[in-house]
């Protein structure tokens, strides 16, 4: 505990240096990833992560020592080249975007090793440190640097936010842009420059290796929990800016280890947890919504089930056994169980006691099972009719379609299949109208049946017992 | 290793003089267009005017190049030659006046912005470079929304929309963008029946505005009901006329029928030749 208020007492003005460069470059890093992943071109990012490299070393040996501004430049300018270059290799032959993306990572990045190598073999005076530009030294910033490399994200992040209007449009429908006399391509460019200058940023902190992650990951876990891109712009650049905290802490509790893998490690965990726990797209909350998905079906299929041994035997008044639907229902003893507590809660069926004991529809249950039966056939009609699916092959679709079809699907299937009587296999398919279905029985012989199931219902013989419970529902019905 | 060598913007027409081209300019005038992807020519010198205040139907093939000919007339694609006139000026300087309505596959609807924050995209032309949407620009682009019968799903992100919707939502833009003349790219495609309602009204309604409309159509048998006039392509300009004078079988037939005439031939021929993109060739 001791070390942690050292730390965040920052009265160690090392610290304070670590702390403001490490959270400056995750605001502008995470900020600016976002555009990168949206526009799917946070791979070029890695590129041009590598592909500085030997810009640093040329930069290093020009100046003959580590200047930031120097470091800036140079790697500034072959952080630019590699673009072009990629760009040029796309642009200019068969070579697909991912190959010459593959390409100038690897080929600068060596002779960035070359460079380093070279550099190293001749011993010069200020040698020492050279590679830390890999993975990152932040321990080594002084003032100076943080003045030079965290103006850089300042910068970086002020540009953003005036054009943000513009990379939000170029990012999400160039051609539209186009369309209106955007000037797209020079945005393009600008926001390719801003790209290069964060991940330049990040060479002291992080190094060339590691930055392209610093780019990517607080971008892809902020994309979790917002839908705004403004939301998530934010969401990604905390996330940097907390990644940056507790690489810094992190490293300084244990001195030997470095704060840029630190936290790369960070913002990953950051990721890890909104991939499990954000609401809604998470993992967890996927997963939440399949079960419920699968639950409703279920309930669902027992209603259907219920109501198709009505069909059959014509007797609404009849208890359904639980043995009977688990025998007609391949579920477990389990699924069942909830699925019918479900039915009972939303006062679709009832429980009747007696020898043997059972369930019964309720008016509302009748018509929710009427509606599932309805849109299952009429899907049926449809493939059958529209899509010239053999009859015998429509059944297993259906079966899943129905707990999909909302009411505007259904109003659409009826308007095109003009509300047939009937589905491929000549069953019946049931409509909601009662009025409708009482008049065409008087004079159609074909709703006949439907007439009686509707009208006839309360004159049925009931048997003594159960008349009062059963024909509590059907009293509801208009 | 052929490069996009012809203009990769389309030129300015001719000088005229700006003052001089009243409204009596067709809204839309395109010259010589042709369009070529690697020395493969995908349009042949195309010619038209539009007719003011009519709905026009583009028609044609699969790979006929109808969306390919609104792309270049817009100079959102490069072309081998050819320019674009609206009401006899360049195009660059009435950019504002063409509402443009891209297929809706050619966006990403997953991304993160909302059903507003397109919309409003619709009034950027009237904005300058880094200005922001006033109260102004929201309001109209609520209207927008309201007229395609989208205003409750203002907040919505773009994802949760139906195909449909998303179309709506592309014409509310335009719409927001308050042109005279929109070029669709086949709006109609894979919406539902009540979308395509919807669109057909808008765009009738705007019709009996005076706008000039132009939609990549695929769907021939509603072409005589809803459209005025119809260009038929095929690599070139088949037909281009009142539909009731060009719709007929002898054009469609032109269009249509002759698979094999010797253009489509020798496009059919290079595309053959075109060699399989190497996946990894480091």
């Amino acid at each position: 505990m001791d070390i942690f208020f050292e730390f965040f007492s920052l009265q160690d003005p090392n610290i304070r240096y670590v702390l403001a460069g490490t959270i400056l470059l995750g605001f502008s890093a995470g900020a600016l990833g976002c555009f990168a992943i949206l526009r799917r071109r946070a791979l070029v990012g890695d590129a041009v992560a590598h592909a500085i490299l030997p810009g640093v070393c040329l930069a290093f040996i020009v100046a003959g020592g580590k200047d930031p501004l120097m470091l800036i430049a140079g790697a500034f300018v072959f952080g630019l080249l590699s673009m072009v270059t990629m760009d040029f290799i796309t642009r200019n032959s068969r070579i697909a975007p991912d190959a010459s993306i593959g390409m100038v990572l690897s080929v600068f990045f060596g002779f960035g090793v070359v460079l380093l190598t070279f550099i190293q073999s001749t011993g010069y005076v200020d040698q020492s440190g050279l590679d830390d530009f890999l993975f990152g030294q932040a321990a080594a910033m002084i003032g100076y640097d943080v003045n030079v490399f965290g103006g850089l994200s300042l910068l970086i992040l002020a540009i953003t936010i005036i054009t943000f209007k513009e990379l939000k449009l170029i990012s999400f429908d160039p051609s539209f842009a186009r369309s209106i006399g955007y000037p797209v391509k020079r945005i393009e460019f600008l926001l390719a420059m801003l790209m290069v200058l964060t991940i330049t940023a990040g060479i002291q902190a992080v190094g060339v290796v590691l930055m392209a992650s610093m780019l990517i990951i607080p971008a892809a876990a902020a994309r979790y929990w917002t839908d705004s891109l403004r939301v998530m712009v934010v969401v990604a650049a905390g996330v940097g800016a907390l990644s940056g905290i507790t690489g810094s802490f992190i490293s300084y509790t244990a001195p030997a280890m470095p704060t840029g893998p630190w936290m790369v490690v960070s913002a990953a965990l950051v990721f890890i947890l909104s991939f499990l726990l954000a609401p809604g797209r998470g993992e967890i909350a996927r997963f939440v919504q399949k079960r419920r998905l699968r639950h409703r079906i279920a309930s669902e299929n027992i209603l259907k089930t219920i109501y198709s041994m009505e069909e059959e035997d014509d007797r609404t008044d009849r208890v359904r056994p639980r043995r009977e639907l688990a025998r007609r229902r391949h579920m477990s003893k389990r699924e069942l169980n909830r699925a019918i507590s479900t039915l009972l809660r939303k006062k679709y069926i009832a429980w009747f006691s007696g020898n043997p004991g059972g369930y019964v529809l309720k008016s509302e249950g009748r018509k929710e099972a009427k509606r599932l039966v309805r849109v299952h056939r009429l899907w049926e009609q449809y493939l059958n009719q529209h899509l010239q699916i053999a009859e015998d092959h429509v059944h297993d679709d259906a079966e899943s379609m129905e707990h999909l079809i909302t009411t505007d699907i259904e109003h659409e299937l009826l308007e095109s299949l003009g509300s047939p009587e009937r589905d491929p296999h000549h069953s019946k398919i049931p409509y909601e109208d009662a009025d409708e279905g009482e008049k065409d029985g008087d004079n159609n012989a074909h709703n006949n049946q439907e007439g009686i199931d509707q009208t006839g219902e309360p004159g049925k013989q009931n048997p003594g017992g159960r008349k009062s419970q059963t024909t509590k529902p059907k009293g509801s019905r208009p | 290793m052929t490069t996009q060598n012809a203009t990769t913007e389309l030129q300015t027409g001719p000088g005229r003089d700006p003052s001089s081209a009243g409204r009596q300019n067709p809204p839309v005038e395109v010259h010589d267009l042709t369009v070529a992807y690697d020395q493969k020519p995908v349009l042949w010198d195309i010619d038209f005017e539009l007719p003011e205040g009519k709905m026009t139907a583009i028609v044609g093939p699969n790979g006929a190049g109808k969306s390919t000919l609104i792309k270049a007339a817009m100079g959102l694609i490069p072309s081998s030659s050819g320019y674009t006139l609206i009401y006899g000026k360049p195009l660059d300087k009435q950019r504002r006046n063409v509402a443009y309505v891209p297929q809706r596959e050619s966006v990403d609807w997953n991304f993160p912005i909302s059903v507003m924050d397109v919309v409003l995209m619709g009034r950027y032309p009237h904005l300058r470079l880094f200005q922001r949407p006033s109260r102004e620009d929201r309001r109209i682009a609520m209207g927008a929304l309201e007229e395609v019968g989208m205003a409750e799903y203002q907040n919505r992100q773009i994802s949760q929309l139906s195909g449909g919707q998303q179309q709506r939502v592309f014409l509310a833009r335009a719409l927001a963008q308050d042109a005279g003349i929109y070029l669709m790219d086949e709006p109609f495609a894979g919406v539902d029946a009540a979308t395509e309602k919807v669109i057909f009204n808008k765009l009738q309604e705007l019709r009996s505005r005076g706008k000039t409309l132009v939609v990549i159509h695929h769907d021939l048998q509603s072409v005589p009901n809803n459209f005025d006039w119809v260009m038929l392509i095929n690599l070139r300009l088949v037909a281009f006329g009142p539909v009731a004078e060009t719709f007929t079988d002898e054009n469609l037939q032109k269009a249509y029928g002759g698979r094999l005439n010797i253009l489509s031939q020798m496009v059919e021929r290079s595309r053959q030749q075109r060699f399989v993109r190497e996946q990894e060739s480091e």
